[in-house]
Formats: structure tokens, C-alpha cells, sequence
């Protein structure tokens, strides 16, 4: 049996072989290097474009989704815990801007540091006080749906949590209808809340509904923080739990890892990046709709997830930004005339989902580990040390790289 | 966790595990028929509105839900097959069921069957339909295996996943382009919601029995062919333990394929007796039937066949009584809600065993 076991394994390992390894320099000490130059060109970018370029909007909705993706990977990568309900965490952070940054609640005056006037009908709060309910309320939200998956495992996860996601969806689409106070309810369903308060920055200013540019600014400058924190969270000690979780849970907890702490504290970051990501989205989109928050915007999440390399940072990142680029501009926007180019007649529109599909499976098949896998993971999956990081044969303390 | 204060949590989560989900699970339909009984329903009769006191509507309802959930049960069994086996979600799954909703519609034109079509006709015209239909998706089940899923089998687990969503969106794409977006009716070849017969109030319609009627029988040879043939044998093997079974000289591939090609079939059956039974269809019905007969199979326990079985029908009870007591526009809740229960009470399903993976 053991011969037999052998001979698997080494055809796994020359399947594993055939595949190229990420470059060289990501993830290498040359990143350090490049870190400068690259924020300077993201700094200036925008620059480049018009105030109403299709593209810079496309890179904005992109970059909104990278917090998203990071989000969850921390529940999905690092953690191992398979969540399907994440648009859970979108919703409560698009409702978190509906609730306290619009007029919505038509029987308050309340009124922090926004952009309306004072005495407007409505909540509110600045955009960063926003930020920061909208943190505390998926935080509460991730640790109430992780609390009744703790004693499961694997896949039962996840149909827990799609199940939460679709209660948290039917309940923002029937929302209209149960009220809270004289007259308000609680959502506005499929009508959607709108107009929200554009972003006010006390020494910035206002934002426009027209110019594109400081959008970009802020969700980048999110967009940061959130990648400084995941990096920072996966090198830590809590960290290197959730790998030890993921990995092998009785183990782990018989090291004394605890178990509940861990796991909740997981759900409660994951969420927390994607209820930030969920304020600035439903910001941008002036608007939030109970029909923004279905089970195909997890499935497109957890996607950009496991496209990039399930737990890795840049690949997250990578995954995010390709699926957005695919599906919200080359394919509706740069590819969209070539049927009528080569003769034929229907819109690429017609084919978008289908087209999005057959990429997702290409890639899926060509690189099984995702673009840019976890050091940890193809580790696994070789059996060795990939020959360009040589220092990971043996544990070393300075394994700590962007 | 202290050890004495764990002691009554324990006590008490046993019986919560064994007796919990069985109240819970009653407690829907009691409390509607209480109300029924206490309060009564107002029922349109030739025009005015007449106040009945007995638990008649109740029972349409739990009969209706029983057909709906046949359906639920169908496609619920694929996805409890293919789980079984390669511990995927097979997300692809309903988009094969639309597939077979759609492959039925366009047989019936080639055959020229219409509602006005006489029974005879409809009769072999269906078994024809039906035939075809689960070869159809049992093919096509097989094939998105071998391109999508087989390459994969050693890959990490995930991968597979994202593959079977990438095919569900293909599917559905091919379904946009086949039949157009938005649900469109079809015709009502059975007159499905003529009464077949009356017990105590409670009318019997002829989708029910149809339904049920095909259900039932396909279930039987399911059972059979799982439990009694060298092939069900093999499948079972491999869902064991494939590495053992290949040393045993099984066919893993092929126990893996055979077990696509059944889920496959019986989606198709499922396909042709939602589109007889609703007798509207559209290209994204597969996407939330699909949720709905893998949260079954969940219910039931992953993995096994009564189990899915059990957890269709009890969803689609739920859903009636949801549908008809507490608005539809809540059933999904309503039907996740009672599957977090569920998991909570008892978080290996109704009929699963204690397995690697439900700890």
C-alpha cells in the first residue's frame, strides 16, 4: 500500500511541477525595493484618467473588491472556515452608510461632522464615524453567524453561513415591510436608500458625485490599511492559530490554542473588511439596493479568493483585481464589438456570465493553486521547499516578507 | 472549560440533539393547525367568503409540500451522491436540472405535444420525454466531471468548487441564450392542478401525484441499484475509502462517473416534473432549486441517500406552510433558518452518520 501511496504522491508532485511557480520577486526581498516606486505610480494614477473615466471607475469598484477579498481571506484562507454568506458583511456595512449617513430615518435630526446641512432630516455621522459603526456592527454580525458553526467542520460550515447570507438577503429585500418607530422601517428593499451623504473630510472637503479621482484616493488609502493589517494579522500570533487551526484542529487545540477565541476572532476581522469595503461600495454607488446583496456576490468573492491562491496576501489582491477588470470592463466594455467585428450578430453581453464561467474553470485547471499561492501551501503540494525560497526548508524567524 | 460546569451542558445538549430537532420541526405545522382549529380560515367560496374550523388546509398544504419536496428530493440526491463520493458541492448540480427543464420543453414541440394533446399521447410522449431528458443530463452531468472536476482530483479542495461554479455560469449562459431571461409558462400538459380524488378535505392534484408517482419508483431503483448491483457496490466503496477501493480493484473513475450519471439522470427526471408541475420555467430556476435541494441533502445528512430523501420533503413542507402562512417572500429565510437549526441541534444532519468530516 505505502509503494502504491509513493507512486501517487510523485505523480501529484510532478503535476504540482509542471505548474510555474509565482515570479520570483513577489513575495522576495526585491519587493521591499519596489514597494516605493509602486505606491507613487497607484498615488498617481488616477492623474491619468478623466474625472469620469469608465476605466478609473472600474479600478475603484477593483480595489473596493481587494478589501472584500482580503476580508475574506482571512476567514477563508487563513482560518480554513469556508464562508458562503459573505455578502452578509457587504450588506450590513452598505446599511451601516443607509442608516446613519442618509435621510432615512426621517424622524431624526442627527447631525456629526457631515457634509448636509444642519437640521437636515435623517442621521448624519461623518464618513469615518460611518467606518467605524459599520466595523462594530459586522464585527458583532461575523461573531453571531461563527458562533453556531464552531462545532462543525468542513463543508457543514459552509452552508451554515449561505444560509445566514440568504437570511440577511431576504431580510434586506423584505425590509420595507417591518418597521421600526412611527413610520420607518428598516430597510428600503428593492427601492433602494438614496441619496446617501457623499464623503466630507473636515480640511478636504466634499467629494463630487462627478469626480472620480478622490474615490480612488479613498478606497486606496483603505485598500492599504486593510493589506497592512491582513499582512500584519497572518505573521502574528493569532495569526499563525488560525493556521495551525486550518491545518489540523484537534492538534492545534491540544497545543492550547483556543479554539472559540480564534475562530470568532477570525469572523469578526473578515467581516470587519468587508463591512468597510460595504460602506465605501454603497457610497460610491449612491445607493443601497436590497437586490446588490445576492448569494452570486459571495460566489464572486470567494472566487477572486481561491483564483489568487486561497490565504495568500498578493494573491488576493491579484485575484480581485483580474475578476473585476474581466467582468466589469473587458468583457461589457473593451470586448463587447468583436462578435460585430468579425461578422456576427449579438452583443458579448449576451454571453458575459457564460464567458466569466469558462475563464474561471481555464484558470482553475491550468493552475489549480491559484496565481499566486501561499508559500505554506505549495509547500504542501511539492512536498519541498520551492527551489527559489530555499530559506523555507527549514523554519526561519525572518521568513517575514511583504 | 471546567469539567462540572460542562457536565449539565452536556445533559442538556443531548436530549436538545435527539428530541430539539424533532420539536422544532413539528412545531411549524402545529401551530398553524391549532390556529386553524382555534381561530379558523376564511376560504372563497363561489364567490363569499366562508370560516372553516378543521385542519383541511393544513393538509393541502403538507400534501402540496410533499410534492414540491419530491422534486427538492430529486436533485437533492445528486448532490448527497456526488458529496459522497468526491466531498464536493457540486454547484452545477441545478443548472443540470434547468438543463433537463429546458431539454423536456423542447421535446414536447418536436413531439407536438400540447395541452390539448390526448392522454395517450401525453402518456407515451412523456415516458419519452422523460427517458430522454435523464440521458440528457446524466451525459451532460459526466461530461462536466470529466472536464472540470477529474483534472482537479488531486488539486486542493477548493479548486473544484470554483470549477463547478465557473460550469453553473456556463450553463446558465447556454440557458439565457436557449430560452431567453426572464420565466415564460409552457404548456400545461396534465392539467396539473385537477383534482384526482378528496380524503377528508384535503384535495389530491395530479402534479401530486405525479410528483410523488415519480419520486417514489426512481428512488426504489436508486436503492436497489446502490445497495444490491457490484456497481452500487463499487460506489459505496469508493466513498469509503477510494484509495482502498482502487487496491481493491475497483474503477475509481468510473464509480465516480457512474455516480454523476446517476445524480445527473435523476435531475433530469426532477427537471421534467418541475416543468409539469409549475408549468413555468426560465434559466435561472436551477440557482435557487439548487440551493434549496442541497440545503435538503445537508438537512439529511450529506452523503446519504434516505437522508436527502427525507430532507426534500421536509423542506418542501416548510415551504409550503411558509409559502401560504407566512408570505413568500420569506421563504428562503424561513427554509435557512430551520437548516441553522438543524445544524445547531444537530450538526450531522437528520440521518447522517458520525463521519471524518461532521466532528
Amino acid at each position: 500500500m505505502s509503494e502504491l501511496k509513493k507512486q501517487i504522491q510523485e505523480w501529484q508532485a510532478a503535476f504540482y511541477k509542471r505548474v510555474p511557480a509565482a515570479p520570483r520577486w513577489v513575495g522576495g526581498k526585491w519587493s521591499r525595493v519596489l514597494l516605493l516606486p509602486l505606491l507613487a505610480v497607484l498615488i498617481v494614477f488616477p492623474l491619468f484618467f478623466t474625472q469620469t473615466s469608465t476605466f478609473l471607475d472600474t479600478t475603484i469598484i477593483a480595489i473596493a473588491y481587494v478589501v472584500m477579498a482580503l476580508g475574506l481571506n482571512v476567514v477563508v484562507g487563513f482560518a480554513g472556515l469556508l464562508d458562503l454568506g459573505y455578502v452578509a458583511f457587504y450588506a450590513f456595512g452598505a446599511y451601516a452608510v443607509g442608516w446613519f449617513g442618509s435621510g432615512f430615518f426621517f424622524n431624526s435630526h442627527i447631525n456629526v461632522l457631515s457634509s448636509s446641512p444642519p437640521g437636515a432630516i435623517g442621521i448624519h455621522l461623518n464618513f469615518i464615524l460611518i467606518l467605524v459603526c459599520a466595523v462594530i456592527i459586522t464585527s458583532i454580525a461575523g461573531i453571531v453567524i461563527g458562533l453556531p458553526t464552531l462545532r462543525l467542520r468542513g463543508d457543514y460550515i459552509a452552508i451554515v453561513t449561505l444560509g445566514f447570507g440568504e437570511i440577511i438577503g431576504t431580510t434586506a429585500v423584505n425590509g420595507n415591510g417591518i418597521h421600526i418607530g412611527s413610520g420607518e422601517s428598516l430597510t428600503a428593499g428593492n427601492l433602494g436608500i438614496s441619496p446617501l451623504d457623499l464623503p466630507y473630510f473636515p480640511v478636504i472637503g466634499h467629494f463630487g458625485l462627478l469626480g472620480e479621482r478622490p474615490w480612488y484616493w479613498l478606497i486606496l488609502l483603505i485598500a492599504l490599511f486593510v493589506l497592512f493589517v491582513a499582512r500584519r494579522l497572518r505573521d502574528s500570533r493569532l495569526g499563525r492559530a488560525w493556521i495551525a487551526l486550518r491545518e489540523d484542529e484537534v492538534a492545534a487545540v491540544s497545543m492550547g490554542i483556543p479554539l472559540v477565541k480564534t475562530k470568532l476572532m477570525a469572523y469578526a476581522i473578515g467581516a470587519a473588511f468587508g463591512g468597510m469595503s460595504g460602506v465605501f461600495l454603497a457610497d460610491f454607488d449612491q445607493t443601497v439596493n436590497a437586490s446588490q446583496f445576492q448569494f452570486t456576490f459571495s460566489i464572486f468573492v470567494l472566487a477572486m479568493v481561491i483564483v489568487g491562491g486561497l490565504g495568500s496576501i498578493w494573491g488576493c489582491v491579484l485575484g480581485a483585481l483580474l475578476l473585476t477588470y474581466i467582468n466589469y470592463y473587458l468583457i461589457p466594455d473593451v470586448f463587447n464589438n468583436v462578435p460585430h467585428d468579425l461578422g456576427l450578430n449579438f452583443d458579448l453581453t449576451d454571453l458575459n456570465i457564460g464567458i466569466f464561467g469558462f475563464l474561471l474553470v481555464i484558470v482553475m485547471l491550468l493552475r489549480p493553486q491559484g496565481l499566486l499561492p501561499e508559500r505554506r501551501r505549495r509547500m504542501e503540494l511539492t512536498g519541498e521547499a520551492p527551489a527559489e525560497h530555499p530559506e523555507l526548508s527549514e523554519p526561519s524567524s525572518e521568513s517575514v516578507t511583504l | 472549560m471546567r469539567a462540572s460546569a460542562e457536565r449539565p451542558l452536556n445533559f442538556l445538549r443531548k436530549h436538545i440533539g435527539s428530541w430539539g430537532l424533532i420539536v422544532a420541526l413539528i412545531a411549524l405545522p402545529a401551530y398553524y393547525g391549532i390556529r386553524d382549529l382555534t381561530h379558523g380560515y376564511t376560504n372563497n367560496v363561489n364567490g363569499h367568503e366562508v370560516v372553516h374550523h378543521n385542519l383541511s388546509l393544513l393538509g393541502f398544504n403538507l400534501i402540496e409540500g410533499l410534492s414540491n419536496g419530491a422534486i427538492w428530493a430529486l436533485i437533492a440526491i445528486g448532490y448527497t451522491l456526488v458529496y459522497g463520493i468526491i466531498e464536493l458541492i457540486n454547484f452545477a448540480h441545478g443548472d443540470v436540472f434547468t438543463m433537463g427543464s429546458f431539454t423536456s420543453f423542447s421535446l414536447w414541440g418536436a413531439f407536438g405535444l400540447t395541452a390539448a394533446t390526448g392522454p395517450l399521447g401525453v402518456i407515451l410522449g412523456l415516458a419519452a420525454t422523460l427517458i430522454i431528458s435523464m440521458l440528457v443530463c446524466g451525459t451532460l452531468n459526466v461530461l462536466i466531471e470529466r472536464v472540470a472536476y477529474r483534472p482537479l482530483r488531486n488539486a486542493p479542495k477548493l479548486a473544484p468548487l470554483i470549477t463547478a461554479v465557473g460550469f453553473s455560469f456556463v450553463l446558465q449562459n447556454v440557458g439565457l441564450l436557449w430560452n431567453g431571461g426572464t420565466e415564460f409558462g409552457i404548456p400545461d400538459l396534465l392539467h396539473q392542478s385537477a383534482s384526482v380524488f378528496t380524503v377528508g378535505g384535503v384535495t389530491v392534484q395530479r402534479g401530486t401525484i405525479l410528483a410523488i408517482g415519480v419520486m417514489v419508483p426512481l428512488v426504489i431503483v436508486l436503492n436497489w441499484f446502490v445497495n444490491k448491483t457490484s456497481h452500487g457496490r463499487a460506489m459505496r466503496a469508493t466513498a469509503q475509502d477510494p484509495e482502498a477501493a482502487r487496491l481493491m480493484g475497483i474503477n475509481v473513475d468510473h464509480s465516480i462517473s457512474l455516480a454523476f450519471m446517476v445524480g445527473g439522470m435523476l435531475a433530469g427526471a426532477a427537471g421534467l416534473v418541475y416543468a409539469l408541475y409549475e408549468t413555468n420555467i426560465w434559466y435561472f430556476q436551477g440557482f435557487e432549486a439548487g440551493l434549496i435541494a442541497f440545503t435538503a441533502a445537508v438537512m439529511g445528512g450529506i452523503g446519504n441517500i434516505r437522508g436527502a430523501v427525507l430532507g426534500g420533503l421536509i423542506i418542501g413542507c416548510i415551504q409550503q406552510l411558509s409559502d401560504y402562512r407566512i408570505g413568500p417572500q420569506w421563504t428562503e429565510a424561513v427554509v435557512f433558518g430551520y437548516l441553522i437549526l438543524v445544524m445547531v441541534l444537530r450538526p450531522r444532519g437528520l440521518l447522517g452518520e458520525e463521519t471524518r468530516e461532521a466532528g
